[in-house]
């Protein structure tokens, strides 16, 4: 709460400075509608965090185009209610140029009718692939798809010759949507899922689905797909029950607090991730390298706490933003021309290459395969 | 069912019931002494793992672990003492809602203190791969620590309701608060007595259970819900028929996921309280005329 009290006041102090110091130049209005707070706290606390961060430092630039940036950041919690009501808030009172967020696929979805009807862009910090297809003409997301991560799984099981699998996901959206996408792709892979089964969120302990599941001896990789601190108990829970399979996690195991969770068990768990995490270990020729260890550093100097990839969302939202509007000016409609103009643009998710049917702009080479070696993550080179 | 597999269940299922039991127990300890459940039971748990976690830093395990135990205690005296004592022949559904109001006020102050990350202790012995086998089945080290925790805390506490003079007069106040009263037992002290046994089992069951479970601070709601299960289940104020109840309860869901989805396993114990309440309002241990005499 005082974190976010003392957000909310060094937000309206550098509003009030900002009005004061460029009291003839009208600013550039953006909304941001993020869960700084409540269960999917974890991806916008850092989201919000960024956007705070980045619109400081254009501003500090003398902001784009000569006209000062003035970011109105709403808390959502996390509920679809809430983001309507701000999100028009944001529409009618504010009139700001675009809406960076919802951190959900949730909230996002139900934004989606809004934002075309308010002929408004909004980029979206969330990864369900519903979001943007099928393509709504105002709606735009940062986060590389779902059924990416799913592929690159599957075709690192391809590699270790695997081929009967069991996949565990918990019950958030992010599960659901996982369970859709891995059922609906493993058979392009040749990968039968025998078991399936679904988590609660707030599981304590699965030690007896973990229990079911490796009775059956034809198993042999688990994915366990999940943004929650409860599949570090899975992945605990299989290596107490004295069992060798490998494990497979989604994109959603990469914040290191889950690593800490887990423990020794989490030693060798196979997971798609963005680049951030591996930025330091980038070849320095790499497009996203100089980006991605700028904002790490960056980030964690001011908030002294890892930087993760859902943060890495929120950069990449007001990156494509203020590229869109140094092209177009603060205008909405020009604004969406201008974001669906941008390629070859690095942000910390990959390199965007966006299009009038293409609004994620991302394509399965924004993941790479890591692993945990000594409880850090590590590029995954095979075994 | 290969046997191993019989085992695995079995052992799951027992661990998660002794830590129900716990819970179970924790409510009937109050029930017994005041006539009301108090649901900020589940909160006491969790404070007993999080106090434990944040001592850590300057203690080692088992002591950090036994000034958690007796903070947690001293909350549930404070508790008493502030919100409790001082009302006057109280109705049970205003002693209700003051506890559920605790239960919260607990709940966001941890929130506030710890935020919402998962937090847990170390693995007494071994870390998070460490497996032993039991009769072919394999487990980690820590769940025989929540079942010997467990099972101990039930011995202690049959020895002291049996065996020392406290323990009798407590029990005097459950069976007839005024004839209590009339030999010369303060029944004020006694309730708060029960709430500070009822904190420290909790607690004690709150840090063991952590490196398994995790603690979070919203831990409390959902094992206050299962404890009450249990409790009722058991036959509200029993406290060996909370144990049995609870071990029935966790190995039934333990087994549970043999036949019907893991997401279904939560409905089992919530289906389960609804039957019981239809049926056999008074329990399966515990005797119609004493059963929920209150409500």
């Amino acid at each position: 709460m005082m974190g976010i009290l003392r957000k909310t006041v060094s937000v309206a102090a550098a509003a009030c400075l900002l009005l004061a110091s460029s009291a003839w130049a009208e600013t550039i209005k953006v909304g941001a509608v993020l869960a700084v707070t409540g269960p999917a706290s974890f991806l916008g606390g850092p989201e919000a965090n960024t956007l705070e961060m980045l619109v400081e430092e254009v501003n500090a630039k003398g902001g784009i185009n000569g006209r000062k940036v003035e970011l109105f950041l709403k808390d959502t919690a996390g509920s679809p209610e809430k983001a309507i009501s701000m999100a028009k808030q944001l529409l009618e009172e504010q009139q700001v140029v675009a809406v960076l967020g919802p951190s959900t696929s949730g909230e996002t979805m139900s934004l989606k009718k809004i934002f075309e009807d308010a002929k408004t862009p909004l980029i979206s910090c969330a990864a369900a692939e519903a979001i943007v297809d099928p393509v709504a003409s105002y709606v735009f997301k940062t986060p590389q798809n779902d059924s990416y991560a799913a592929r690159k799984i599957f075709m690192e099981m391809n590699k270790l010759g695997i081929s009967k699998i069991a996949v565990l996901v918990d019950n958030s959206g992010f599960g659901k949507a996982g369970r859709e996408q891995i059922l609906k792709i493993a058979p392009e892979y040749k990968i039968e899922v025998v078991e399936a089964e679904v988590y609660d969120a707030k599981a304590t302990d699965l030690s007896a689905a973990v229990a079911k599941i490796k009775a059956n001896p034809a198993i042999q990789g688990v994915i366990n797909w999940s943004v929650v601190p409860a599949q570090s108990i899975v992945v605990k829970n299989i290596r107490q029950a004295g069992w060798k399979v490998p494990i497979f996690q989604s994109h959603g195991f990469g914040n290191i607090k889950y690593v800490d969770a887990a423990g020794a068990a989490a030693e060798g768990v196979i997971f798609p991730a963005g680049r951030l995490l591996m930025a330091d270990q980038l070849p320095d020729g790499h497009p996203q390298k100089a980006l991605l260890v700028k904002y790490v550093k960056d980030y964690e100097s001011k908030y002294k706490e890892t930087a993760s990839t859902f943060g890495g969302h929120g950069y990449d939202a007001f990156m494509i933003f203020e590229k869109a509007v140094t092209v177009a000016g603060p205008d909405k409609d020009k604004v969406r021309a201008a974001i669906e103009g941008l390629k070859n643009l690095p942000g910390t998710g990959g390199v965007y290459n966006f299009s009038a049917t293409d609004h994620n702009g991302l394509t399965l080479d924004a993941f790479e395969m890591m692993t945990v070696k000594d409880g850090k993550f590590v590029p995954y080179i095979g075994r | 069912m290969t046997v191993e597999l019989f085992i695995q269940y079995l052992v799951a299922g027992i661990t998660y019931g002794s830590i129900y039991a716990i819970v179970a127990i924790g409510f009937n300890i109050i029930y017994n002494t005041t006539g009301i459940i108090n649901f900020a039971q589940g909160e006491f748990v969790m404070l007993g793992g999080m106090l434990a976690i944040t001592f850590l830093h300057f203690l080692p395990l088992p002591l950090a672990i036994a000034v958690a135990v007796l903070c947690t205690m001293a909350i549930g005296a404070a508790i008493e003492i502030l919100f409790i004592r001082w009302l006057h022949n109280p109705g049970v559904l205003r002693l209700v809602i003051i506890t559920v109001g605790i239960s919260i006020l607990i709940r966001e102050a941890a929130l506030h203190i710890w935020g919402d990350n998962v937090h847990s202790l170390p693995y007494f012995v071994g870390n998070e791969v460490s497996t032993i086998a039991v009769l072919g089945a394999r487990v980690s080290p820590q769940v025989l620590w929540v079942i010997g925790a467990c099972g101990l805390m039930v011995l202690f506490l049959n020895v002291f309701f049996q065996m020392t003079s406290v323990g009798r007069e407590m029990r005097a106040c459950a069976a007839n608060r005024t004839a209590a009263v009339l030999c010369g037992i303060d029944t004020r002290n006694m309730v708060t007595l029960s709430f500070v046994l009822s904190a420290g089992i909790g607690a004690v069951a709150g840090a063991v259970m952590s490196p398994i479970t995790y603690t979070q601070y919203d831990i409390g709601t959902g094992l206050a819900i299962k404890g009450f299960t249990v409790a009722i289940l058991g036959g509200l104020g029993n406290s060996l028929g909370a144990v049995a109840a609870g071990l029935l309860l966790g190995v039934i869901e333990a087994f549970s996921v043999s036949v019907v989805p893991l997401a279904f396993q939560d409905a089992i114990s919530i289906a389960l309280l609804l039957v019981i309440l239809f049926v056999r309002p008074h329990g399966l241990f515990g005797s119609s005329a004493a059963g929920l005499k209150e409500f």
